[in-house]
């Protein structure tokens, strides 16, 4: 057998169908039999919250304001033409009916392939988020140094 | 040794080789996965790659 290939995923957005990009590369290619590594920072931290919805997650009140306007996956707005929110059910229902995965069922399927989530230490300082906040599959809590080093030898991308 | 069963003719990228990893992943040595797909993608990347990760494609009918 060849030596393993590996793929990590710097994800920034909160968005759907961003996150929808991140999970299905992921799993893709965790299926295909890389190492896939992902690393989510900023928004999108809000997609590895133990609470999927909109709740008051986070230490202090200007985090827990963010918790509830931004809220977890369920909760993702789209990148374009959100309408308020109104897009995303849009999309739900066309995944569905399509059978196209959704970021949930992808989350899950990451879960069972056994991909490496990692948090990022900096972004939860700022929004007051500690790991607890976050699913348990997350493994780490870690840094720049920690995330070049973990993403050495492969491809990186940045979503 | 036993055989399983799995379907993705419904499955979309990338449900398709995650499926199918799934169902390896929980299989013993010897076990057989018997894969019914779609022409196309699934049949032409779900055995390559299976095999490239040291899996044995018995056959394609």
């Amino acid at each position: 057998m060849s030596e393993t290939k590996k793929l990590s995923i710097i994800a920034f957005s909160g968005d759907f169908d961003k996150l929808t990009a991140v999970f299905t590369l992921a799993t893709g290619a965790a299926a295909v039999g890389y190492e896939v590594n992902l690393f989510f920072t900023f928004w999108g931290l809000d997609a590895i919250k133990v609470k999927k919805g909109r709740s008051p997650v986070g230490q202090g009140f200007l985090p827990k304001l963010f918790g509830v306007m931004m809220g977890g996956l369920k909760a993702a707005p789209v990148s374009r033409l959100n309408f308020v929110g109104i897009s995303p059910k849009i999309f739900r229902y066309l995944m569905r009916k399509k059978n196209v995965a959704t970021p949930e069922e992808l989350l899950e399927a990451a879960r069972q392939l056994g991909i490496n989530f990692y948090a990022c230490e900096m972004a939860m300082h700022i929004l007051g988020l500690q790991k607890s906040d976050f699913i348990p599959e997350v493994k780490d809590v870690i840094g720049v140094a920690s995330f070049l080093n973990i993403s050495e030898g492969g491809q990186t991308l940045f979503i | 040794m036993k055989t399983y069963k799995l379907d993705i003719t419904a499955e979309k990228c990338p449900m398709t080789f995650v499926k199918t990893k799934i169902a390896l992943n929980n299989m013993q040595q010897g076990d057989v996965l018997n894969v019914r797909l779609r022409e196309g993608e699934p049949l032409e990347n779900v055995p390559r790659s299976a095999s490239e990760q040291g899996f044995n494609v018995l056959k394609i009918t």
